[in-house]
Parts: structure tokens; sequence; C-alpha cells
């Protein structure tokens, strides 16, 4: 179940990326983000260049390239947001194309949608080539409260089981023709997300027996993982020290 | 309302970075006693029920569609701590796994989505417990309306930090009226769903719903049916009246207002800028172009949220008597 549930996100490949242990690539991604997200949004250059890293790393990597767009959709809704900007912000009016738009809001969108789509980009990267029960390891080592991670962990483990479960009773409805178009049509899915809470709430108190009953004692044991050596972490580091290295260039330049 | 990185300044992230790293860790202290024993699986699992409700599109009119954003709705079902606490954890994976929110957008999302929702949600359910009788009927009432407040909250935080950390000029009082006035309108559709909700799981498992551990076999049983026309009409009406008290505020247009101003040649100097070396540094006073409004709105919703945030932490961690021991 859970491998299923990865699978969705994860493209099994043995790169290098891939190699690295989670918790170095974790500090990596972030780093780099923080580097695109302080880089002032007139440097367009830098920008430009982060997305040649990335792209390199893509490469590396072996995410296919439609995988990869179609994760980007994920950020849809705040692009929209984006271009909306430039006719609502206020400031000197300029012309673009056969709109009469604010300068300052040009700037603006274009901020949010080159940082908005690094940033997910290194997103992608990371689950792309990390295995999600490693990735929550990872953030157990870099001392994320124990207690996060676990819960982290379980709901991992049965988000794929409760979305099916979720599923099979849309189905259920949809073939007795249940098709609602009207918010006071939706006595059903409000009963049916009733239905699922009691149903998960009891699935994880039979899960809690039986851990109980092998011998579980709050915390969960650590099989088979190797701690990050030098050698990941260097690998690891050149990306964010590239991305910081641009980052302060062009807070230096600008 | 996943934002991307670089939505907000870099201080704002790390303002509310700090907010949220503060309450998170203050929700796991509290919730700590309750977890460590039996809970872990039940919150990871109840964890992923969130984000699969998260996924639970309901119709909102003739074909568009909302979802559940489920904050109220978890703080009611198990408490605000453990509620503040699972959401986050949504929020975390989201950002991580699926690239859905920046992770330096982590700040003010796990602010906006899972700390203000669930404390203030949870502090407007005991609101209306203690207004609304005090039967089954009632617990389902006050959670339509405590969801309903809470993603009009979570709007209006969303706008401050928008004032405080905005990386375009739009107007503050712009950002207020469209995302509060939206949210008003998707409110209710997340109020009826949680309220629906609610009334399920009281109905098949009462001891399961924290927020209504105080009721007993009798005003369980004690439930006036409350019709779904009823409900969506009473919240119309609700919606309706907080938007006509929002525009007095918002919907003066600010800009036609500048115009005025300079064609009647009454251009006030812009530079020397009364906030200019306050922390409305930058765009924030760009965006702010009726100063006395902004502020008062800014003020008036920024106190609400604190005081919603501020009782909600303040009542969770009292136990009340009379909660059936959960089997």
């Amino acid at each position: 179940m859970g491998a299923g549930h990865a699978h969705a996100l994860y493209v099994h490949e043995h790169s290098v990326v891939h190699r690295l242990a989670p918790e170095s690539k974790l500090v990596a991604a972030v780093l780099f983000i923080v580097g695109v997200a302080i880089t002032p949004r007139e440097a367009l250059w830098a920008f430009g260049l982060y997305a040649a890293v990335l792209g390199v790393v893509l490469a590396v990597a072996r995410v296919p390239l439609r995988f990869f767009l179609v994760r980007l959709l994920a950020i849809l809704p705040f692009i929209a947001f984006a271009f909306l900007i430039p006719f609502i912000a206020s400031g000197e009016r300029v012309e673009v194309l056969w709109f009469d738009v604010s300068r300052e809001g040009v700037w603006g969108a274009w901020n949010i949608l080159a940082k908005g789509t690094l940033g997910a980009t290194t997103s992608i990267i990371l689950a792309a080539t990390t295995e999600v029960p490693k990735l929550v390891q990872g953030l157990g080592v870099l001392r994320v409260p124990a207690v996060l991670v676990s819960i982290a962990a379980f709901m991992i483990r049965y988000l794929e089981l409760i979305a099916e479960e979720l599923g099979r009773m849309r189905m259920a409805m949809a073939s007795r023709g249940y098709d609602p178009r009207w918010l006071g049509e939706t006595k059903p899915i409000a009963a049916a997300a009733g239905a699922m809470f009691v149903r998960s709430y009891e699935r994880g108190e039979r899960v809690h027996s039986a851990m109980l009953a092998r011998g579980y004692t709050g915390v969960m044991p650590v099989l088979g993982r190797s701690p990050a050596e030098w050698g990941d972490w260097l690998v690891a580091m050149t990306i964010p020290l590239v991305g910081l290295a641009i980052a302060v260039t062009a807070l230096v330049v600008t | 309302m996943h934002a991307p990185d670089g939505f907000l300044n870099a201080g704002t992230a790390l303002a509310t970075g700090a907010i949220s790293v503060g309450t998170v860790g203050l929700a796991l202290r509290q919730a700590k006693h309750y977890l460590l024993d039996r809970q872990i699986p039940l919150a990871g699992i109840t964890a992923a029920f969130v984000f699969a409700a998260q996924m639970f599109n309901f119709p909102v009119a003739a074909g568009t569609t909302g979802h559940l954003l489920g904050g109220a709705l978890a703080a009611i079902l198990l408490g605000p701590h453990m509620g503040a606490v699972v959401v986050t954890v949504v929020v975390l994976v989201q950002a991580l796994v699926f690239a859905d929110g920046g992770l330096t957008a982590l700040g003010y999302n796990i602010l906006n989505m899972a700390v203000i929702p669930a404390y203030g949600g949870y502090a407007v359910f005991r609101l209306f417990r203690r207004l609304l009788p005090d039967t089954s009927g009632g617990a389902v009432g006050a959670a339509g309306l405590a969801a309903w407040v809470s993603v009009v909250l979570s709007a209006m935080a969303f706008s401050i930090e928008w004032l405080f950390g905005a990386t375009a000029p739009v107007s503050f009082t712009r950002v207020f009226a469209a995302m509060v006035g939206f949210h008003v309108l998707i409110g209710i559709g997340e109020g009826v769903i949680s309220a629906l909700t609610v009334g399920v799981v009281l109905a098949s498992r009462p001891d399961l719903v924290v927020g209504a551990a105080d009721l007993d076999r009798r005003q369980l049983e004690d439930r006036r049916r409350t019709r779904t026309p009823t409900f969506l009409i009473a919240g119309l009406l609700a919606a309706l009246f907080a938007a006509s008290v929002v525009s007095q505020f918002a919907f003066d247009d600010p800009d036609g207002l500048e115009r005025v101003a300079e064609d009647t040649g009454i251009v006030v100097s812009a530079e020397d800028h009364a906030l200019s070396d306050s922390i409305f540094a930058d765009y924030a006073t760009a965006g702010i172009e009726n100063e006395a409004v902004s502020l008062a709105v800014a003020g008036v919703a920024g106190t609400l949220i604190v005081l919603a945030v501020g009782w909600g932490l303040f009542l969770g961690p009292r136990k009340r008597p009379g909660r059936p021991a959960a089997v």
C-alpha cells in the first residue's frame, strides 16, 4: 500500500541524486529555496541560472519532463492570482502587449511566478528522488519533534488506503445516481465524511492495539538506515552553495 | 490557500515562522500526555483523514466546487491542540512531498491553515456552544458556525500578512475585501459540511467528538432535525450581514480617491510617509492607500484573530468532567 502511494510521486531510478542521504537532500533543498527567495526580483539572470541548476539536477536524476510538468500543476491557483496582480496593482502604468498594467504589478507577478515555480521544482525533485518513508526519517534525523515525525509517518502510511476508501464511497454514491449540483444537496457527502472519520479512528485504535501486541513502546524502531556520510553532505551541498553564491552576487549587484 | 515560495517577503516569512513554531510547540506540549500513550497512530490516521477530506470536492453552485480545509473540524473532533498538530502535519507533508505550498512559505501556511482555524475555530465553537441549546443539535450548529468563521479568520490573517509582507503594490483594502468576501461565501460550504460531519459522528460515536464530550446521553438524543436548506439560508443571511460590515470598511475605492485628489490638485506629498521607517517598509507602504481605513481594518481583524486564537489556546487544556473514556 505504502509502495503504491509512493510511486505516484517517486521516480524509480538509480542516480547520484537518488542515492544521497535524505537529510542532506532536505537541508540542501531548503537552503536552495531560501537563496531563491532572498534574490532581488530585478536580477533576471539569477533566476535563469537557478532554472539551469535545477534543470541539470532534473537531468542527472532522470526525472521525466512530462512527470515533472504534471506535478508542477499544483501551483496553478497561485499562478492565476499572479496574473491578476498587474491589473489590480497601483502605481505607474505601462503598456504590455495590449494591456494597460501597473509596472510594479508586473514585477510583483514575476516575483511570485519565478520564485513559486523554482520552489515547487525543488520540492518536486526532492520527492521524486527520495522515497517518502526515507524523507520522513530524514526529518527525524534533523531533530524535527519525534511526535510530528511519527504522525507524518502514519499519515503517509494510511493516506492511500483512506483515499481509496473515499473513492469507493464516491463510486457507490455515483452508481446510485447521486450527482450533486448545489450546496443544498451535499448531505450524503458529509455523511460519507463522517463515516470515514469514524472508520479511520477505529482503524487507528485497531492498529494501535496490534502494535502494542508486537511490543510498541511509543517509539518506532529504525530499521537498516545508515547515517549520512561526509560524501553525501559534500555532494548535496554543492547545489545550495551554487544557489547561495548566485543569490549573494545578485544582492550585491542590484 | 497553499501559498508558494516568495509570496510574502522574507521578514514576514520569518516572523510567521516564529509564531507557528511557538504555537505548534505549545500545542505539542499540551497534547503530549494525550499523545505519548496511545494516540500517535490515531493522530496519524486522522491526519490522513483530514488530507483525504481536503480532496472531498463539494458543489457550491451549478458546477463550481470547493473543498474542505478541515482545521476547525479537526479541532472540534480532536480538541484544539491535537487538531492544530494534525493539520500542521498535513500542511508540512503537502509542502514536502506534494509541492503544494512552498517550503519557505511554511510559516504563514501553517499559521493560516492549521493554527488559526484550529484554535480560532475551537474558540468560536465554544462560544456558540454557550449560546445555543446544550444538545446534540446545538453542538452541530456551533460546529457549522465555527467552521465558517474559521475560514473567514484565515482569510483575514492572510490579508494582514499581506499588509506587512506584500511583494506587489496591491492595496491592503483590496486584498482584504477580495479575500474576506470570497471566503465568507466559500466558508458556508465549509460550515455546512463540517456541521453535517460532526452530526454524523455524534450519532454513531459521540465519544469521539472532544468538543461535545460534556453532553450526556439524554442531551445527545434530544436532537432537532435542522434541514439543510434552513441551514443554508441562515448561512447566507449571516454571510450577507458580514459582507455588508466588511464592505463598510473596504469597498470604497482608494484608487478613485487618489485620482480625485490628483485631479483637484490636493496631492499630498508622497515622500514623507508617516510609516516609512516602521515595520511597514517598502511595498506595505505602497500597499496602503488609505492609511486610516487600512490600519483600522487591519487592527480590528488582527485583534479578533488574536482574541480567538488566545481563547482557543486557553480553552484547550482544561479537562472537562464527564468525558466518557474512549474505548
